[in-house]
């Protein structure tokens, strides 16, 4: 059934008795051409793309939990793709571009808002780096631009940015097609989307381990029997080590935990997103009228998702310190998810030593952003044996040779 | 908030430390004589696991001396503190107690 | 209407002495000294006190605590005002100022109640099915979505008051100070352990303060001010009132948020914290958190009006108000009983309405006394009135509770008292890391294992007959006063009190609707969020059926209270819908904070110039005083440039640069990381860590060296001077000191333990002085003559030691400037003296102070890198043109990495200089540079420009510049496109000035 305004008009006089399920609940069948293990944005996204794109629909998406339960239910769902480096610009310039229709596209409301991503810069340093981004992604085509200190008043009349500051603001760089999206949205979309295409959405099935002949992948061990599978992708963020260990290899890969939180609701106050990575802080506000702040990740490797508390307690310092009439509002909840990160900040999507197992992991803080994009360039490389060119800068390989895509930002500070 | 028994402080809160990632790996003797894939895998692969780790701790605000942890990275139950260069102790296979 | 007409004439806790003026919508109301602005609002007659989040739909009070998801208000005013306040938790204060949030024009009449009507369109997750119309429209259908949604509003400016934090260790922290946890407390601290009672409440005493039960014969209330009084007299005791346990963490470390002066309103807390953020390491928690009693799910009870008997009961007899005339007191359990059998006392009318078919005889009997009608087997069907409840529509249930054996009839009352069992507060319990358990008879989750050092007691645990809270709560305490290493020295028994025995409860979790097939649209779950029984079942139906689907599809739960009164009711709903038990279907994550925690009380007092330390030099105060503006390098504050009245800053900083190559320049370096290095194997040591070689280096020379991450990165630079045979000093980048420090230290620790080496940090030992221009050895000589200054005694790349203005001192031959430089190294106590010396003893050369801007422009005049600004964590050393320092004949940190494919590449990114093809126009900074220039983007980009300056003395603009292959394209032209034009420039060598170094070696 086609949502829209007239389909829930129609569906109120049958008091919402006639709607359909968004997405089947089947059994698994003995197997399938390809199967995702990972039922969250990024890996139902890639069921989507390859059903659609690429006529693969014998295909069972495997969620140990239940779909988007991981962080894609968990980030703080900024979007952009004011990225450095060229070929990180090009891959998330091609999911953002991907998110500006996906509402239509699945026929699910994702609530796209591109209330403009700021980013700020709070010492020379930070403006130079500012600046040299700024001019990369102007020069990728992708929108970009440098905001002076009044400007950024204007746009964020609440943002302290007195020179006597701690931290004070002499500058911001903005992207004004990045913004905000409804993370839970994003994943049920794709599910719903997946499903109509004949994709299995199998919840509570975890993989327990890959049946491998010959170095090439049979099918997969699952909490729900064994299933197999001519090519399998792994998108599990998280837990991208276990399940390499599972096929027999290791990964550049250490897990930990990136804690945010959101404020109580109130009335709309503000309207775009700004952050601050000199400071761990980043914040917007949703819908709901609930602050959606973010830290910086956990310094040490975990797997249990929920954070250590003086990672927020410093957050709030700097929270503060930023925008001082958040004080007396309060934290209404906090929480955790685990974030792969890769030594260079950047994904790793593409083949494995195992043939016919295919990963794309390492996201570490910034997926959710990539989950249309990052879907498509995986179902692309599973479909053709092969990365598409947007994904194949991103390979294991490059830890060997050293062709790096380090998106840390600066490494230093000056002088 | 770990708490955390620094070998040569006793039990400090978290705050106290900082941490240094997987230990027992070794620097490779003659880093000339290895394949690129060898270097690679010193470099940067990491076995972080789902349970049982061990990583390399820093009093960083206390004694300023490195050591070892063994940790579940799962529940964060502390199984085993020992020194640098030590072989983790035999108990730690076992698992912990709670702390 | 008259003042507090709801108010009895005697009784409660509250203070009759000291009457309260306080303001609610505008209206002038009164109440007393321990009132909450709900009891308050309640003995005004006040139950409509605010408009729900969706429908906006009129909502009273419905509990009496932490729990509340309707009664919010906004309270205070100006930069004091906070939304979403509880009114059941907030303590009134002299000229308390509240309002209802969330309605306009008033509570009364507000316009969002359209979305009552339009409801029908409007259910669970409606807005993911619209809104996509045309695609660009949604910012602006969000425009409004957004202004609807929110509850109170923000203060306009910064927070008036501070707050604290408490670091503290105890031996048994006991959390709530009901009877379970007053009675742990008491066996605890009688061992003489370190114990930390805290309770939300303003007074202990949890669920007794609304109740009127006996112990030991006594009203309960005395045992525990007995209680109290014991424990406030045991030397290691801490009772903590208003104090919310927020979070468990980790082994056994937990957060409390004291509120200290909120009670008293802004203008009375005097120069007392605001709150207090306690953060304590407990060797064993008791969890004594009580329970919350459930609402009951039926059509229109969220009615002002409809309230948990509970709270009537603790309305009545702990604030003296009677929350109404006439009530249905509609239950599915034995506590509503008790709770009918007060209020009648209080003057209140009261029927039970009773869905099990056999409620226990003496209950019965009880109410029979009391002239309280029974009706067994029945169901509340329906709630009638809208901004208050005027009746309700009862029926008897047939055998499985899914319809009615009757006509519906209507009982006229203004209360409803709703009791559907209760919810063990299990929160600290579950974040603590445990596994819940469902106790069917009871049918609500209780704490399963203990996975930390903690034990539940009470209420919290799924025991509610205060008998077994009392002794449970003893062993508790006793228990974990034990396992902390403390035993019981006397053996006490526990209090004395009557107890009843417990009836099941019958497990209704949602009244049918009138008729068979009817709707469950107005029967609600989660109050807040206007979650209704219909959008569990859509929720359902639609395939979101895992909890935390629900939760997320519906926003069940998710409101301020978090679900205290709706999660369970919710799950249990699914697990009708879905055929499933309950314990499959499971609960939501229980996240930290077990209630909302205010923002500023977290930072504590790390705000303002307490967010981050700021470091100065000794010589600070004399850049204050000469008008430098300043530079943040890491934590440091240093001088950036020195204008002077009506000068410009280009116009400084060709002053500065001139007069430092034609006279002579001061800088003060004092932020340079400083390290002392010692032992016999230093040279060794620095081998492995620099690029370049160090054993040959003599003792009172310096040496420049680079060092490199383990893949080969540039990660910082600096001079390291040879004091003694096994004596060093390193320098680092300003704001890298710590980093490099750890790094040594790390590899030392770590790697190589067999070196006998000892590091360090001096930085803030020494004050640095730095005179650099063809002068400076002049000066110098006027200021020392113990130390020789020809240049053959003192060459360039070397130190001495002697006195400076006759103060000791150690002198480095080194420059950054390019030019004859000398860095005076002195105590830092006497920074700011040499300094003075130095300028008031150079002031007939001219000498000129400059900051790092200066310093910049002549290190790039002579293409010396800065560490941080020409390189990024992806720059090798070969790449900035160094590959003289890379030794080919030792091993060093990164050194094979520099041998991998992509390091060994032609055509990487390689340091080079641009000059401009106007000489005016100098290139930003981070602009990005092309070899082929396009009429728009995207172009291809080679590199980007990292230092670019307008340099005074080659009188034009210099830049240095990271470009592909650049080292092979000298000569070529290249273009930056900016904003909106484009600079071309030619690519040459990184140096422009005195390339052979002959004024630094003068």
């Amino acid at each position: 059934m086609k949502y829209s305004i007239f389909s829930l008009a129609r569906n109120a006089l049958s008091y919402h008795r006639d709607w359909p399920r968004a997405w089947r609940s089947p059994e698994p069948k003995k197997a399938y051409d390809v199967v995702i293990v990972g039922g969250g944005g990024h890996g139902l996204a890639t069921a989507y793309y390859l059903a659609k794109l690429h006529g693969v629909r014998n295909v069972a998406v495997l969620e140990k939990g239940w779909i988007g339960g991981g962080n894609t239910g968990r980030n703080t769902t900024i979007i952009r793709s004011n990225y450095l480096w060229d070929e990180s610009a090009h891959l998330y310039e091609k999911s953002l571009k991907l998110y500006e229709s996906l509402s239509q596209e699945l026929n699910y409301n994702i609530m796209l808002s591109q209330r403009g991503v700021l980013n700020l810069a709070h010492n020379l340093h930070d403006l130079r780096e500012l600046s040299r981004r700024v001019n990369a992604i102007r020069l990728n085509g992708i929108d970009s631009e440098v905001l002076t200190p009044e400007q950024i008043k204007a746009r964020v009349p609440i943002l302290n940015t007195s020179p006597d500051s701690r931290y004070p603001v002499l500058g911001a760089s903005l992207q004004k097609r990045g913004g905000v999206a409804r993370h839970d949205a994003v994943a049920w979309g794709f599910a719903r989307g997946a499903d109509r295409y004949g994709v299995d959405i199998i919840q509570n099935c975890e993989v327990t381990g890959f049946r491998l002949k010959k170095g090439a992948v049979e099918g997969v061990e699952t909490s729900r029997g064994y299933i197999g599978a001519k090519k399998v992708g792994v998108v599990v963020a998280g837990h991208a080590s276990v399940l390499a260990a599972m096929a027999g290899f290791r990964l550049p890969i250490e897990s930990h935990p990136l804690q945010a939180l959101v404020s109580e609701p109130i009335k709309p106050i503000h309207h775009s997103v700004v952050m601050s990575s000199a400071v761990h802080v980043y914040v917007s506000q949703s819908d709901k009228g609930d602050l959606v702040i973010g830290a910086g990740i956990d310094a040490y490797n975990s797997y249990a998702q929920g954070g250590s508390f003086p990672v927020v307690e410093h957050q709030m310092g700097a929270l503060i310190e930023l925008f001082p009439i958040f004080s007396r509002l309060r934290m209404l909840r906090q929480w955790g998810g685990i974030v792969d990160v890769c030594p260079d900040a950047s994904p790793i999507i593409g083949k494995t030593p195992v043939k016919g197992i295919y990963f794309n992991c390492g996201w570490g803080t910034g997926g959710f952003k990539a989950t249309p994009g990052s879907g498509w360039v995986f179902a692309h490389t599973i479909a053709h044996d092969e990365p598409h060119e947007l994904n194949a800068p991103f390979t294991l390989e490059r830890f060997t040779s050293g062709e790096l895509i380090d998106e840390h930002g600066a490494a230093a500070v000056a002088h | 908030m770990l708490l955390i028994e620094c070998p040569y402080c006793g039990p400090r809160d978290e705050y106290e430390f900082s941490y240094g990632g997987e230990a027992h790996i070794v620097r490779p003797k003659h880093p000339e004589k290895l394949s690129d894939e060898e270097w690679a895998d010193y470099l940067f692969l990491r076995t972080n696991p789902k349970g049982a780790y061990r990583e390399r701790w820093c009093h960083a605000h206390g004694c300023r001396r490195w050591f070892n942890v063994e940790r579940d990275t799962l529940s964060h139950q502390i199984i085993a503190v020992y020194e640098m260069g030590a072989e983790p102790p035999r108990a730690a296979r076992k698992g912990g107690s709670k702390p | 209407m008259s003042d507090q007409q709801f108010r009895l004439a005697d009784g409660g806790r509250i203070d009759r002495e000291r009457p309260l003026r306080f303001t609610f919508n505008g209206r002038e109301l009164s109440g007393y000294e321990g009132d909450t602005v709900a009891s308050a609002l309640l003995a005004n007659g006040l139950h409509l006190v605010s408009r729900s989040f969706k429908y906006h739909r009129p909502r009273g009070v419905l509990s009496d605590g932490s729990e509340e998801p309707n009664a919010l208000v906004q309270l205070g005013v100006g930069a004091y005002t906070q939304p979403n306040i509880r009114a059941t938790q907030a303590e009134l204060y002299q000229g308390l100022i509240a309002e209802s949030q969330n309605c306009w024009p008033s509570v009364d009449l507000d316009v969002g109640a359209v979305n009552d009507f339009l409801s029908p369109i409007f259910p669970a997750g409606f807005y993911y099915k619209t809104f996509m119309w045309p695609k660009s429209f949604w910012i602006r259908y969000e425009y409004f979505i957004r202004k609807m949604a929110g509850l109170g509003k923000a203060p306009a400016s910064a927070d008036p008051d501070y707050y604290d934090k408490m670091h503290v260790h105890c031996d048994v922290l006991v959390l709530g100070a009901g009877p379970a946890g007053l009675a742990a407390a008491l066996a605890a601290g009688r061992t003489g352990a370190r114990v930390m009672l805290a309770d939300e409440q303003m007074e202990p005493g949890g669920y007794l303060l609304g109740r009127k039960v006996a112990i030991n014969d006594r009203p309960a209330m005395e045992w525990v001010d007995n209680s109290i009084e014991e424990l406030k007299s045991m030397a290691d005791v801490r009772v903590l009132t208003r104090t919310t346990a927020l979070a468990y963490f980790d082994h056994n470390y937990l957060t409390l948020l004291e509120r200290v002066t909120d009670h008293l309103g802004p203008d009375a807390n005097g120069d007392r914290p605001r709150q207090r953020l306690w953060k304590v390491r407990a060797k064993q928690v008791v969890l004594a958190t009580g329970s919350h009693e459930r609402p009951l799910v039926f059509r229109n009870n969220d009615r002002p009006g409809v309230m948990l008997a509970s709270a009537a009961q603790a309305y009545l007899n702990r604030f003296a108000v009677r929350p109404g005339r006439e009530a249905v007191v509609f239950t599915n359990n034995d506590s509503a009983y008790q709770a009918a059998s007060d209020l009648v006392k209080g003057g209140v009318q009261c029927t039970i309405v009773d869905v099990r078919p056999e409620p226990p005889d003496e209950l019965r009997a009880a109410a029979r006394k009391q002239n309280i009608d029974v009706l067994s087997g029945h169901g509340v069907i329906s709630a009638a009135g809208t901004k208050r409840v005027t009746g309700v529509d009862v029926s008897s249930l047939n055998a499985t509770a899914s319809g009615y054996h009757d006509a519906p009839r209507h009982l006229k009352c203004d209360l409803v008292l709703m009791s559907g069992g209760w919810n063990p507060a299990v929160h600290l319990y579950s974040q603590s890391r445990g596994k819940l358990e469902f106790d069917a008879s009871r049918a609500c989750f209780v704490p399963g294992e203990s996975v930390q050092a903690e034990r539940s007691a009470g209420a919290c645990n799924g025991t509610f007959d205060l008998a077994f809270c009392l002794s449970e709560g003893r062993e508790a305490g006793k228990a974990a006063a034990a396992s902390a290493g403390f035993r019981s020295k006397s053996s006490s028994s526990s209090p004395k009190v009557e107890s009843s025995p417990e009836t099941p409860i019958r497990a209704v979790w949602r009244m049918p609707p009138k008729d068979p097939g009817g709707r469950y649209n107005k029967h609600f779950v989660d109050f807040q969020h206007d979650v209704t029984a219909a959008d569990v079942d859509l929720a359902y139906r639609e395939g979101y059926r895992s909890v935390e689907h629900l939760k997320r599809y519906t926003t069940m739960g998710m409101g301020t209270d978090q679900g205290k009164t709706s999660n369970v009711n919710a799950l249990a709903i699914l697990a009708e819908i879905s055929n499933a038990d309950i314990p499959t279907v499971g609960t939501t994550t229980f996240r930290p904070p077990y209630t909302p925690a205010t923002f500023g009380a977290l930072a504590g007092r790390d705000v303002g110039e307490l967010a981050d330390p700021v470091r100065m030099t000794p010589m600070h105060q004399w850049h204050l005083a000469h008008g430098a503006k300043f530079e943040d390098v890491g934590q440091w504050k240093r001088p950036w440039y020195y204008p002077k009245a009506g000068e410009s800053m280009e116009e400084a900083l060709s002053r500065e640069c001139k007069a430092t190559r034609n006279a002579i320049g001061i800088l003060d370096a004092s932020t340079l990381g400083k390290i002392d290095i010692q032992g016999p194997d230093v040279a060794e040591f620095l081998n492995r860590i620099y690029t370049n070689g160090w054993s040959k280096l003599a003792v009172g020379r310096c040496r420049y060296g680079l060092m490199c991450t383990e893949d080969g990165m540039v990660f910082d630079d600096g001079v390291t001077s040879r004091l003694a045979e096994n004596h060093f000093l390193m320098t680092t980048t300003s704001g890298n000191a710590a980093r490099v420090l750890a790094w040594l230290e790390e590899w030392l620790q770590t790697e190589w333990p067999e070196l006998r080496v000892y590091c360090n940090s001096v930085t803030e030992h020494w004050a640095t002085a730095g005179i650099a221009g063809p002068l400076a050895r002049k000066l110098l000589s006027e200021l020392t003559s113990d130390i020789d200054l020809d240049s053959k005694a003192f060459p360039f790349m070397s130190w001495r030691e002697g006195t400076v203005a006759g103060i000791p001192a150690r002198v480095m031959r080194i420059s950054f400037t390019g030019e004859l430089s000398f860095e005076i190294n002195v105590q830092s106590s006497y920074g700011l003296a040499l300094w003075t010396s130095l300028m008031s003893a150079g002031a007939k050369y001219g000498i000129t102070p400059f900051g790092t801007e200066t310093m910049h422009i002549l290190r790039a005049e002579k293409g010396f890198i800065i560490a941080g600004q020409e390189t990024d964590g992806t720059v090798t050393p070969v790449d900035l043109g160094l590959e003289g320092m890379v030794s080919k004949h030792k091993d060093f940190l990164g050194k094979r990495s520099l041998s991998r494919p992509d390091t060994l590449r032609e055509d990487r990114k390689q340091l080079v200089g641009l000059l401009t093809e106007d000489p005016r126009q100098v290139l930003p900074e981070g602009g990005q540079i092309v070899a082929e220039l396009k009429s728009k983007p995207p172009m291809k980009m080679i590199g980007h420009v990292t230092s670019s300056y307008f340099s005074a003395n080659l009188d034009r603009s210099i830049a240095l510049a990271l470009v592909k292959g650049g080292r092979s394209r000298h000569g070529e032209t290249v273009h930056v496109p900016l904003e909106n034009k484009v600079v071309s420039a030619r690519i040459g060598p990184p140096h422009f000035y005195d390339v052979e170094g002959e004024r630094m070696h003068g």
